[in-house]
Formats: C-alpha cells, sequence, structure tokens
C-alpha cells in the first residue's frame, strides 16, 4: 500500500552498484515509537542512508472537524493532539479565541492556568524521561517516573475531573475554581519532587554507560534546527532561544523569575539535559505562585455563544514539546472558518532524517527518544 | 524592525507587493510567481533575516485559495505573514522547501489536504493520507466524504 516497494527496488543490490543495501521497517506497531509512528529505514549494513516516516495512522483531520464546532467545543477536540500537553493546548486555544473577542482574564484564572501548564509540563517530561530511558534497556527509571507522575495525576483529577484529558482551559478562564485541597497537595508534592529529583541524575544522567550511548549521536546545528523548524527542548539542545515564554511571554509569564534552559552540545544528550532542566524550572514558576494565588474570579463574564469578529488570530504558546501555533480565521460567525495547528511534533520529526542519516541504526532510538514524539501530535 | 521600516525593505526588495495592516502582524500579499525569489531574498537579506517559518497553511476561499506563510527572525525577531493567492482550479507555487527545510512536510500536507502543486518541490507526495486519495483533498470547503465524515 505505501511506496516500500519502490524503496525496496531502488535498495536492491546491484540496481545501484552498491551490495548490501536494504530497507526495514520500523512501526507502525514498534514500543520505541511510542505510538503508531512508521518509519522505513535504508541501511547499508548498519548505517542509516535514509528514514522515511510515514504517518496518518492516528490522522482524525481534527482542522476539519474543528471547522463544525462552535469556540466553545473546538476546545476539548484539542486535548486528543498532545494528549500528554493537554492544558497546554486547551490554553493556546482558550488564548486565541479570547484574543479575538478581546476578554479580559482575571488574575487567579491566569495564576491557575499557568501552575496547571508548569504541572503538565513536568507530567510531560516526568513520562519522556521514563520511556527514554526504557528505550535504551533500563527499565526500573520508569516506574520512578511513573511515581511522580502519579501525584500530577492525581492533583488534576480532583481539581479538573480527568487524569489526562482535562478540558479545563476554557475561554475567559478556567471551567471551575481549584479544589480546596490544590494547594496543600501541590506543596506536598513538591516537598516530594525535591527528594526524588536528584535520583534521575544518579540514576540516568550520571551514568557513564548512557552518556556513552547519548553523546555525539543525533547532531543538529543551530542553523539546521531554525531551517527544520524545531522549537522546543530540540531546539534548545543546540543553543537556540526559542522558549515562547520567554521570546514572546504570554499570561504572567513576563513576572515570574525562570530561566530559559540552553544546552550547546547539540547532541542527544543535550537535548536529554535541557528536559531534565526545564523540570527544575517548572518546579521554581510552581514554587513562585502556589502560595499567592490571587482570590477573586475563575473566569471572566462571557456570552453564552461567543462570535469571533471577521480577521485572523494566532496564538504561539510552548507545550513541553515546542511551539504549539493556533491560527484561527473566522469569517464572523459561531465556527472557525478554517483553523491550523502548528504541532510542535510535526517540525520535529521531520528533522529525524536529517540528524539520522550516516549514524548506526542502533542509535535510532536514541535520537528519536530525544525528540519526544507524541503521535496524535504529529497527525492530528 | 518596526513595521514601517519593515514595509520599506520589502518594497526595496518587490516593488510590486502590496501590504496589508490591522492584524497582528505585518500581511504582505504577493503574486505566486514571486514568491520563490522574494522568499530568498527575505531569507538572506542581513537585515530581514527571516530564518524561522513557523507556520506554513493554505485557506480555502471558495474562489480562490490563499497561501499563508508566517515567517519569522530568531535574530531580530519580528514577524510577517506572506499571502498568495492562487487559483482554485489550478493552484500552483514555487516550493520554498530549498528555503527553509520545514517547507518540505508542511508543503506536503498542504498538497494532499488542499491540493496546491509545489513546482520543483523535492519529493511531492501524500504525507498523511493513504495511497488513494489523490486528487481528493479533504481541507478544502467542497469536499464531501459520506463514510468517513460525521456531520456535528
Amino acid at each position: 500500500m505505501y511506496r516500500e516497494t519502490e524503496i525496496i527496488k531502488e535498495a536492491t543490490p546491484g540496481s545501484n552498484g552498491e551490495a548490501g543495501v536494504f530497507t526495514i521497517n520500523v512501526g507502525p506497531q514498534h514500543p520505541a515509537t511510542h505510538g503508531v509512528l512508521h518509519l522505513v529505514i535504508t541501511l547499508s549494513g548498519e548505517t542509516i542512508l535514509k528514514v522515511e516516516p510515514h504517518l496518518g495512522y492516528i490522522h482524525r483531520s481534527i482542522e476539519k472537524m474543528c471547522e463544525s464546532l462552535t469556540y466553545r467545543q473546538f476546545i476539548y477536540v484539542t486535548s486528543r493532539m498532545d494528549y500528554l500537553s493537554a492544558h497546554i493546548n486547551n490554553h493556546a486555544c482558550a488564548l486565541c479565541v479570547e484574543k479575538g473577542m478581546q476578554i479580559e482574564v482575571p488574575p487567579r484564572a491566569q495564576v491557575i492556568r499557568v501552575l496547571m501548564d508548569e504541572l503538565t509540563r513536568i507530567a510531560s517530561h516526568e513520562l519522556w524521561w521514563g520511556a527514554m530511558a526504557m528505550d535504551l534497556g533500563a527499565f526500573t527509571p520508569f516506574f520512578h517516573a511513573f511515581r511522580e507522575r502519579e501525584s500530577i495525576n492525581d492533583i488534576m483529577e480532583e481539581t479538573c475531573g480527568a487524569r489526562l484529558t482535562m478540558n479545563y482551559m476554557v475561554p475567559g478562564g478556567v471551567m471551575q475554581d481549584i479544589h480546596p485541597n490544590f494547594q496543600n497537595r501541590v506543596k506536598e508534592f513538591l516537598r516530594l519532587y525535591k527528594r526524588k529529583i536528584h535520583e534521575y541524575d544518579e540514576l540516568v544522567t550520571g551514568n557513564i554507560i548512557f552518556q556513552n550511548r547519548m553523546k555525539g549521536i543525533g547532531l543538529l546545528t543551530p542553523e539546521d534546527a531554525v531551517s527544520y523548524g524545531c522549537s522546543g527542548p530540540t531546539a534548545r539542545g543546540s543553543g537556540v532561544s526559542s522558549d515562547i515564554r520567554k521570546v514572546l511571554p504570554y499570561e504572567i509569564y513576563d513576572k515570574l523569575e525562570f530561566d530559559e534552559v540552553l544546552e550547546t552540545g547539540c547532541d542527544s544528550f543535550a537535548r536529554y539535559v535541557v528536559r531534565i532542566r526545564e523540570m527544575q524550572q517548572s518546579i521554581r514558576i510552581i514554587e513562585q505562585l502556589i502560595d499567592t494565588i490571587p482570590e477573586g474570579d475563575f473566569q471572566a463574564k462571557t456570552k453564552a455563544v461567543l462570535k469571533l469578529p471577521k480577521g485572523e488570530f494566532y496564538t504561539r504558546v510552548e507545550t513541553a514539546r515546542g511551539e504549539l501555533g493556533v491560527y484561527i480565521v473566522s469569517e464572523g460567525g459561531t465556527t472557525p472558518y478554517r483553523i491550523k495547528f502548528r504541532s510542535p511534533g510535526f517540525s520535529n520529526l521531520s528533522v529525524l532524517d536529517h540528524i539520522a542519516r550516516g549514524s548506526k541504526i542502533g542509535d535510532l532510538v536514541a535520537m528519536m527518544g530525544t525528540l519526544d514524539l507524541v503521535i496524535p501530535d504529529i497527525d492530528r | 524592525m518596526s513595521n514601517e521600516e519593515l514595509k520599506s525593505s520589502i518594497t526595496g526588495l518587490l516593488p510590486s507587493v502590496a501590504f496589508e495592516e490591522g492584524g497582528e502582524w505585518l500581511n504582505i500579499l504577493i503574486e505566486p510567481g514571486d514568491w520563490l525569489s522574494l522568499a530568498q531574498q527575505l531569507r538572506k537579506d542581513e537585515a530581514l533575516f527571516f530564518d524561522y517559518l513557523f507556520c506554513l497553511t493554505c485557506i480555502d476561499w471558495k474562489t480562490h485559495l490563499t497561501m499563508v506563510y508566517h515567517l519569522s527572525s530568531t535574530k531580530y525577531r519580528h514577524t510577517i505573514v506572506v499571502k498568495a493567492k492562487l487559483d482554485r482550479n489550478k493552484p500552483e507555487i514555487e516550493a520554498v522547501s530549498p528555503v527553509w527545510r520545514t517547507a518540505d512536510f508542511h508543503e506536503r500536507e498542504v498538497y494532499e489536504m488542499f491540493g496546491v502543486q509545489f513546482l520543483n518541490h523535492p519529493d511531492l507526495r501524500l504525507l498523511i493520507l493513504p495511497d488513494g486519495w489523490e486528487g481528493k483533498n479533504p481541507l478544502r470547503k467542497d469536499f464531501e466524504d459520506p463514510v468517513n465524515m460525521i456531520r456535528l
């Protein structure tokens, strides 16, 4: 059905004078692709000549679906794109609608939103860290990561009513006020987390076997990172300052103290370190806000039916994977005329072929892991 | 660079360009034929340095298609939006994947969803949709699929 046949024909020994060139499929059901991603890899011996991603196994045409949903409804679909950053996806959509309707979000809602975003970022990086280590053959980190992630999911469940697809952000604020236990539970989580975070470095980051596998592979120069549209930790591992929270601050990020994590190693290990250090920055943000959530409304008063004026609206936010863009074209009705989600994973995946060429097949998983691919986010 | 400075620099590169303001960023309307040379200059010009194509998409206006390119500079942090109007029956525009590598995947997506032909694209074929979907463009407004489409 796909074009494997063509590639195999091309790669048949003798057809291009090269012996030992062959093609293998990784996925669509492969534990290291973390979802239904299909890679067709052309190899010469153990060396990768070409990686060709075949997408679409989980394509639901979310952009088309959103064209028939109202501005309140379409946000719920976006939780299903990057399900590990569901809050941040919802946040981007809510911000875009608010920009169009010029809705002022109450300070309490802004703080709650940022807290939720940062908790999501930690949870997402936790899962990535566990899965990344598991890809490389270390099984224990997965349980450590899920232990901490579980407490975040519990916090989410209590306040938002869901553990994964929260749908908590709505135009004008958040859906309901935080649970009375929220602050205590987050502080309890911080205490637990700070006791544990050094274990990550002891278990994995400082491990010499791990470092030998990660260093010097998947090299991505800053110029290529920008040209391929990489964002988030993938770009910051190459030293490209691309954190939307710093570059184009939204909500209250300009008033918060945190550092943009930049590494200049340009390899898989640098991208790994960026994510580990980003979790600590998220902790910093949460600590600044958790005791000072302002009193007041958690949602601005909005009309029951939202109508965006005619025009185009674009918001950019930083998800755990990189820059998410929401582009709404409105004709003045209650549904978007056209909506485009610029998903971070889509661009980050496109760089895989570039960084993998010339490396060994055994390193592919270590390169792919540091791109932190979430397949529904790529396919949409 | 402010919008006024951007305007004068870009007019210097391509005199026939039209501007549209009111949105968040400066909108630039061009003819599809001018796009490749303008793109190369926007990327190379030291003072403009638009090195980051952060969004590439298309809009179906029923009478015509509009290609929309969101460009930004990681050095100067200015942003522009380039728009080109295409004939709906024979949409064609030069590919910019040699200028910004990210355009490769995005152009393939627009090709399958809207049927826009990207001239001189290195590898223009379906990306997300499975084989057999050539010529059917799901994101066009008149697309109908009684089996897979659920009306809400």
